[in-house]
C-alpha cells in the first residue's frame, strides 16, 4: 500500500542528502600553501660520525672481561649529532643540531623538514657537519635556484656521492 | 554537563525525526535505521569494490592509468560503480556520526550498553583507515596530498625509522611494492571493520542489520542518480616534482588533514588521543547507577523461553534444570549483559496479576521492580481516579508520559507490563479505560518493547492479551519524551472516548488478599462487578 507520490517524495529527500554529502567529497577546495609560493623540503637520513675512535683495551682491562667476552678493542657504538644550517635568499632559516637515533645513539640522524616560501630567485646553500671537528662543515652545497609557484625543491642528501643534492 | 549536551542534542534529534516520521512513517525513517543503513552502505561499498579491483593495476603509473581508464573509458559501469564506492563510504561516515550523536543522546551507552558503544571506537579508526587508503590507491594529485600528509603525521610517532614521508617526494625511492602494500590495507582494513561490526552486534538480540526493502531500494537508487550527476574523478596526475595546488578533500574522511597546518601534527594527534579516551571511557563516567540484573525464581519458572524470546540485549539462555521441577530448561540470567527493562517479566505467563499469594513471585523479575509492586502501584494509582472515565496510565520512563504523575504508573519499559495486567485492570474494575504509552514508535529506547507490546495485544506474540479484554478500552500512544502535549492530547481523547462508552461488562471485584496489600486502596472501585473471572491461563 505504498503512495506514488509518498514515495516520490521520500526518493527527494534522501536523493538531495546525498547530494549534499557527495558535493562535500571534494568541496570546498583546500589550498594548504598560498598562492604564489613554493616549497623547499630539506630532508635526509644520515649518520654522523662515532663519538670517539675505537681504542686497544689494555691486557688489564681484557683480563677483567668474561673469557668468553674477550676482545682486543673497545668501539663505543654512540654517534655524534650532525650539525646542520640552510640558507634561502642569504637568511639562514634553519640550522641545527640533530641527535642520533635509536636507544644506543648509534643510528642515523634525520631531517625533515619544510619551508613555504614565496616563488622567486634565491640562492640556497646548505651545510652540514659530521665529523669531529669543531668548525667549519664537511659538506656543503649552493645554488642559485628559481622557485616556480607550487615547485617542491628537496634538498637531499646522496650517502654514496657523498654529497648534497638539489631536485 | 554531559546530561546538558545530552538533552540539547536529543532535542534536536528530535526536531529533526519528527517531520521525518511524517514523511517516511516510523518503520522507514532512515534515522532510526541508521545502524542497518551502516551496513548496507557497507555492503555497496564491498561489492562496488570487488568490481574496481578487476579494473585496478598496482604500480606508480598504472595505478593512476587504470583509474582514469575506468572512469573515462567504461564510465557507464566501472566508473558509476567508483562513484557508488566513494559516495557509499562517505555515507558511511555520516551514518556512523550520526548514530554515534544518536545513540549518546539517547542515552544508549552506558550500563550493559557499553559494549556497543566501546566496540564502535575501532570501527571509527578502521573506517577512516579504509577511506584514507583508498583515496591513497588513486595516486592523483589528492593522493600525494594525503600520502605526504599521512606519513608525516606517522612519522612524527618515534615509532619508523627513515621517515615514510621521504617515499612521496621525489628522492626516487617509491616503487610499485609500495602500491601492493596499500592495495592490501585497503583490503584487509575494511575486513576488520566487518568483523569488528560484527562484534558491535552481538550482545544485542534482533539486531537490525538490513534496512526495511523499500529504505534500501531508495536508497540505492539516490546513489545511482547521485553517481550519473556528479561522477567520482581523479584531480590530476601526481607530479613529484610539485606541491599540491588547489585540492577537492573529502571532508568527511580527511578534515583532520587541513587541521595539520593548522595545529601541528602533535596537536592532530593529541586530539585523536584525547577523542579516543574520552568516548572509550564514557560508558563509566558518573553518574554510574545500574539497576540490579533480573532475577530467575525457579519455582515459578517452567522454562517456557518466552523471556528469551523477548530479551532484547540476549541476556538470557535457556540451561538445563538445576532443581527437581518436571521441566528440561530453565531461564539463566547473565547479568553484565541485562539493562534491567523488565521485558522478560513481561513475557513471563507466571507474571499474572490475577495470583492471590499475597506475595506474587513471577518466574523472572527485576529486584528492584518486581511485578509485585507493579500490581500494588497499579492497584492505589487506580484508587486515584475518579470522574466518568477513569483511565489509567501505564507509562515508559523514556516516552512521552515519562513524566506524569497523575493517573500514572511508571515501568522501566512498557513491554515490561504482562498482558494479564491489563486484563486485571479492567476485569477488575480498577479502571474504565487503560493507555500504555511508550517511546516513539521504532524508536524504542529497550529496543523491541514497543514492537513486543503491539504485538502481544494483537494477539500475535506469547504472551497474548486475552480476546476477552475489550479493545475499544485500550490505547497505545507511541511518542517521543519530549512529545508531551501530543502525549497528553492522545490520553485526553482516548478517554472522552471512554466516557462516551456504556459501562463496561465482565467485572469482579478485587479479591480482598490483593486489596489488603494496598492501605490506600478506595473501598468503591472495586464494587460493580458482575461476573468472577478466574485466573487467566494463555
Ligand atoms: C560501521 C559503523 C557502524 C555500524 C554499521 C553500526 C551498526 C549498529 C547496529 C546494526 C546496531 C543495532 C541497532 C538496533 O538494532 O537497535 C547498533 C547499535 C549500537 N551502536 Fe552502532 N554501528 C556502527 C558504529 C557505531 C559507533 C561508531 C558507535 C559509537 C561509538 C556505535 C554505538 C552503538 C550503540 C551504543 C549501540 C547500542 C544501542 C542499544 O543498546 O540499544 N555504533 N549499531
Amino acid at each position: 500500500m505504498t503512495n506514488p507520490l509518498r514515495t516520490a517524495g521520500q526518493f527527494v529527500v534522501i536523493l538531495a542528502l546525498f547530494m549534499a554529502v557527495a558535493a562535500f567529497s571534494n568541496w570546498p577546495v583546500y589550498r594548504q600553501n598560498p598562492q604564489g609560493s613554493a616549497v623547499v623540503m630539506l630532508t635526509f637520513v644520515h649518520g654522523a660520525d662515532r663519538q670517539a675512535e675505537c681504542r686497544r683495551l689494555t691486557p688489564a682491562e681484557i683480563a677483567k672481561l668474561p673469557p668468553n667476552m674477550r676482545r682486543v678493542q673497545e668501539c663505543p657504538r654512540g654517534r655524534r649529532s650532525l650539525e646542520v644550517e640552510l640558507d634561502i635568499g642569504g637568511k639562514t632559516v634553519y640550522r641545527a643540531s640533530l641527535p642520533p637515533s635509536g636507544i644506543a645513539g648509534d643510528g642515523p640522524s634525520k631531517v625533515y623538514e619544510r619551508f613555504v616560501w614565496p616563488a622567486g630567485e634565491y640562492d640556497i646553500a646548505v651545510r652540514m657537519r659530521d665529523s669531529p671537528r669543531r668548525e667549519g662543515f664537511d659538506y656543503m652545497r649552493s645554488e642559485h635556484v628559481k622557485l616556480a609557484p607550487d615547485q617542491l625543491l628537496v634538498i637531499d642528501f646522496n650517502p654514496q656521492g657523498r654529497e648534497f643534492v638539489f631536485r | 554537563m554531559i546530561h546538558a549536551i545530552r538533552a540539547i542534542l536529543r532535542r534536536g534529534f528530535e526536531l529533526i525525526e519528527r517531520p521525518f516520521d511524517y514523511l517516511f512513517g516510523a518503520s522507514l525513517n532512515p534515522l532510526k535505521q541508521l545502524g542497518a543503513l551502516g551496513f548496507f552502505f557497507f555492503w555497496v561499498v564491498a561489492v562496488s569494490g570487488i568490481y574496481l579491483f578487476i579494473f585496478f593495476d598496482t604500480g606508480i603509473e598504472r595505478a593512476y592509468q587504470s583509474v582514469e581508464y575506468l572512469t573515462n573509458d567504461h564510465w557507464y559501469h566501472a566508473g558509476v560503480m567508483r562513484s557508488l564506492h566513494r559516495y557509499a563510504s562517505d555515507l558511511m561516515v555520516v551514518m556512523v556520526l550520526t548514530h554515534l550523536l544518536r545513540e549518546f543522546a539517547y542515552d544508549h551507552y552506558r550500563g550493559a550498553r557499553w559494549f556497543s558503544w566501546f566496540t564502535g571506537l575501532p570501527i571509527i579508526w578502521l573506517l577512516y583507515t579504509s577511506g584514507i587508503t583508498g583515496y591513497w590507491l588513486v595516486w592523483d594529485k589528492l593522493a600525494h596530498y594525503v600520502a605526504i600528509v599521512s606519513s608525516e603525521l606517522l612519522d612524527w610517532l618515534p615509532i619508523f625509522g627513515e621517515p615514510i614521508a621521504r617515499n612521496f617526494i621525489s628522492t626516487g625511492t617509491l616503487t610499485s611494492r609500495f602500491f601492493t602494500l596499500m592495495v592490501f590495507m585497503h583490503v584487509a582494513v575494511p575486513l576488520i571493520l566487518l568483523f569488528i561490526m560484527w562484534v558491535h552486534i552481538i550482545r544485542i538480540s534482533r539486531p537490525k542489520v538490513n534496512p526495511p526493502r523499500m529504505l534500501a531500494g531508495l536508497t540505492l537508487a539516490a546513489l545511482i542518480a547521485v553517481s550519473l550527476w556528479k561522477p567520482a574523478v581523479s584531480q590530476g596526475h601526481v607530479d613529484m616534482a610539485k606541491v599540491s595546488t588547489e585540492l577537492g578533500l573529502d571532508w568527511l574522511y580527511l578534515p583532520l588533514y587541513p587541521l595539520v597546518d593548522l595545529w601541528g601534527k602533535g596537536g592532530v594527534w593529541a586530539f585523536l588521543l584525547a577523542f579516543s579516551v574520552m568516548l572509550g571511557l564514557m560508558p563509566w563516567l558518573p553518574p554510574l547507577r545500574r539497576a540490579k540484573a533480573a532475577e530467575v525464581f525457579l519455582d515459578h519458572c517452567n522454562g517456557c523461553g518466552r523471556c528469551v524470546e523477548d530479551c532484547p540485549y540476549e541476556a538470557i539462555r535457556m540451561v538445563k534444570r538445576t532443581d527437581a521441577l518436571p521441566f528440561p530448561t530453565q531461564a539463566q540470567v547473565n547479568p553484565s549483559l541485562c539493562v534491567a527493562c523488565g521485558i522478560c517479566a513481561g513475557a513471563c505467563p507466571s507474571s499474572t496479576p490475577f495470583r492471590r499469594t499475597e506475595d506474587l513471585v513471577t518466574g523472572i523479575d527485576l529486584p528492584e521492580y518486581p511485578i509485585r509492586l507493579l500490581r500494588e502501584r497499579t492497584v492505589a494509582m487506580s484508587s486515584t481516579l475518579s470522574g466518568p472515565a477513569r483511565v489509567l496510565v501505564l507509562a515508559c520512563d523514556h516516552g512521552g508520559a515519562a513524566r506524569r504523575k497523575e493517573q500514572t504508573v511508571h515501568v522501566p519499559c512498557v513491554a515490561m507490563v504482562p498482558p494479564s495486567l491489563i486484563d486485571f485492570i479492567l476485569s477488575r474494575n480498577l479502571a474504565d479505560g487503560v493507555v500504555v504509552a511508550g517511546c516513539s514508535e521504532s524508536a524504542c529506547f529497550n529496543r523491541l518493547g514497543g514492537d513486543w507490546t503491539e504485538q502481544r495485544f494483537a494477539g500475535e506474540r506469547d504472551p497474548y492479551l486475552r480476546a476477552r479484554v475489550p479493545r475499544e478500552r485500550i490505547a497505545t500512544v507511541w511518542t517521543s519524551k519530549l512529545a508531551v502535549s501530543q502525549t497528553e492530547a492522545s490520553i485526553a481523547a482516548f478517554t472522552d472516548k471512554i466516557a462516551a462508552l456504556p459501562p463496561a461488562k465482565l467485572r469482579s471485584p478485587l479479591p480482598p488478599s490483593i486489596r489488603i496489600l494496598e492501605q490506600g486502596a478506595d473501598e468503591t472501585q472495586a464494587a460493580g462487578g458482575q461476573q468472577k473471572a478466574e485466573a487467566p491461563n494463555d
